[in-house]
């Protein structure tokens, strides 16, 4: 900027607001994270009734030999298996039918689509958990009415999705990809919009067909941003918390917990414990970092930082 | 007949499009649904699409505070100044921060802006363990203060990139036009930056406004005890899991929370999406 350009102290001073404040509540508390976790911090710790201790690793074996753990962990990576994949395959063909919609048609369907984005996942929860209520949602009354050949039938009448592991987690993953989808559509689309037409056409004359020409041309030429999309939907998917919590019935069915909501429930529930629950939450930390710096490479690697 | 055949699939592809869009709002009209329709239509044995008999009753029994005890317009108030207050506290630090990397080069500009990127991805359900104890030992916790603070510093990454790229699009030109015709340095900001980057400012603040609006983990964490503290996410899952589960209530104070979300959300909806995306696909 002209105007301020004299000092060079100037950027600095200009950033110091945010670097203070992400500095204190976002880098701090991970320090911390990282320090609880070599801990025994509990209630009596933080009432000051015993002081703490450092124990060294034994948080982490504590953990590592804990089978709910290891279910979590499970359930986090399965379910981001499935849904990272439908969201992005979703997305994508939702993309292409924007890119070949009218300019209005293509806005109107957009703007509708990216309501669901915006919609605050504590509504999105409590409103899948009500189209599925066993007493007067929509879902088992219509699985209820569909033919048996469409897997429909009677039995469906009062079927509860969220007593389950697998209900839960299939109402979940329909829950997610509604909200993740539109935002992988107009993503794919303001980079289809980037790709000449001519391109498209000459491969029509060609002689392509749809599939060819998504894999011939658009694929190779979208790639960045599909990585990107891909790693995105990754940490999100994984480390999913409020829809999750709020599905499984908040905390108590440790069967259904994910690896989020096991590090939250073992600091928290009673007796709390920071200590465990800080490991658990150093280790969900890790693993959404090694992702991060894949998304951050390819971010850098596409031009986003100059 | 080659004219026809295009037509045609025009008009599928436009179905196809409507389809999508019905799909996508199904849930957030039923919602809308069920909050107008009477207990005897919401547990009916056949749903209908549409309330035959519309009620307010729902939304007279959530704002009076029949449910709970306390009336919607105390948790609309908590959540209106917690969320106004971090969105104009993030947009004053993100444009200072958004013109320093936008218009200067210096030293760990680009740290700066990859740790960005990285702290952006921090699990808040990790975060929220260690701000809970710091928190407690300075006495924020049931306070909305503590809340402002975090919502501030957690919308920050996002904010600062999506404001790098409005700052990033004025033209210097501009700047140094005035400052030739003798334009001090306040000047030039008042009168050439904040004009311009106003539309980025909008819709920056709006993605500030969703993320405090919406968010519920900290809101959970920190609001513990003291229901009168509590933000609107909050007060939407308290009806729930409370014994007797009266879906219109719940529908109906859903509907309060999420329709001005969504409002304000479709207004700068295109500039939005497109600063959101500056990161994923290069602009």
């Amino acid at each position: 900027m002209v105007f301020i350009r004299r000092h060079r102290l100037t950027p600095y001073g200009l950033l110091l607001p945010s670097a203070v404040a992400i500095g204190l509540l976002l880098l701090w508390p991970t320090v911390q994270i990282a320090k609880f976790s070599l801990q025994n911090y509990g209630l009596p710790q933080v009432t000051g009734v015993a002081p703490t201790q450092w124990v060294g690793g034994a948080n982490f074996s504590a953990t590592l030999s804990d089978p709910e753990f290891w279910l979590s962990l499970r359930i986090s990576l399965i379910f981001a298996a499935v849904v990272v994949p439908l969201t992005l395959l979703t997305g994508t063909l939702v993309g292409l039918l924007l890119n070949r919609l009218g300019p209005k048609m293509s806005a109107f369907v957009s703007s509708t689509a990216m309501l669901a984005w915006a919609t605050p996942a504590v509504s999105a929860s409590v409103i899948f958990i009500w189209l599925t209520d066993p007493d007067g949602g929509v879902v088992d009354w219509a699985l209820a009415k569909m033919p048996s050949w469409l897997g429909g039938g009677a039995h469906w009448a009062g079927f509860s999705w969220t007593n389950s592991p697998l209900p839960a987690y299939t109402l979940l993953t329909v829950l997610v990809v509604w909200q993740g989808f539109p935002f992988v559509a107009v993503t794919v689309l303001a980079g289809l919009k980037t790709i000449p037409a001519e391109l498209h056409e000459s491969a029509r004359v060609d002689g392509g067909g749809a599939w060819r020409i998504f894999w011939r041309i658009t694929y190779p030429l979208l790639k960045p941003i599909f990585l990107v999309l891909l790693l995105l939907s990754i940490i999100w998917d994984f480390g999913v918390f409020t829809q999750a919590y709020l599905v499984t019935g908040e905390l108590g069915n440790r069967d259904e917990y994910n690896l989020g909501i096991y590090a939250y429930d073992r600091a928290f529930t009673m007796p709390p414990s920071y200590g465990v629950g800080s490991a658990l939450a150093l280790i969900l930390t890790v693993i959404l970092l090694i992702i991060t710096i894949g998304y951050v490479r390819a971010s850098v690697r596409q031009g986003a930082i100059q | 007949m080659r004219l026809r055949s295009r037509t045609a699939r025009r008009a599928g592809l436009n179905a196809l499009g409507v389809l999508v869009a019905l799909v996508t709002m199904f849930p957030i009209l039923w919602m809308v649904s069920t909050a107008f329709k009477p207990a005897s239509e919401i547990y009916s044995l056949t749903p209908h699409p549409l309330p035959a008999h519309p009620t307010l009753g729902n939304f007279r029994s959530v704002i009076d505070g029949k449910v709970i005890g306390l009336p919607y317009w105390d948790f609309l108030k908590n959540s209106l100044f917690v969320t106004l207050s971090s969105v104009v506290a993030s947009m004053l630090i993100a444009l200072l921060a958004a013109i320093a990397v936008a218009r200067f080069k210096f030293r760990f500009r680009t740290s700066y802006l990859i740790m960005l990127l990285i702290v952006q991805m921090l699990p808040q359900q990790a975060m929220v363990i260690a701000l809970f104890l710091d928190f407690r030992s300075l006495g924020l916790l049931d306070n909305l203060v503590g809340l402002i603070l975090v919502y501030t510093a957690f919308s920050l990454p996002v904010t600062i990139w999506m404001l790098r790229n409005f700052v990033a699009a004025v033209p210097r030109e501009m700047e140094e036009a005035a400052a030739i015709d003798g334009a001090g340095p306040m000047r030039i900001f008042w009168r050439i930056m904040l004009p311009l980057v106003a539309p980025g400012l909008v819709a920056t603040s709006v993605f500030a406004f969703i993320f405090a609006w919406n968010e519920f983990i900290f809101a959970l964490t920190f609001l513990g005890t003291d229901s009168a503290k509590y933000t609107l996410p909050i007060y939407v899952t308290y009806f729930y899991g409370r014994g007797t589960v009266d879906w219109g209530s719940i529908m109906a104070s859903s509907t309060l929370f999420t329709i001005p979300v969504l409002v304000f959300f479709l207004i700068v909806q295109r500039r939005m999406t497109s600063g959101l995306m500056a990161g994923a696909v290069k602009g």
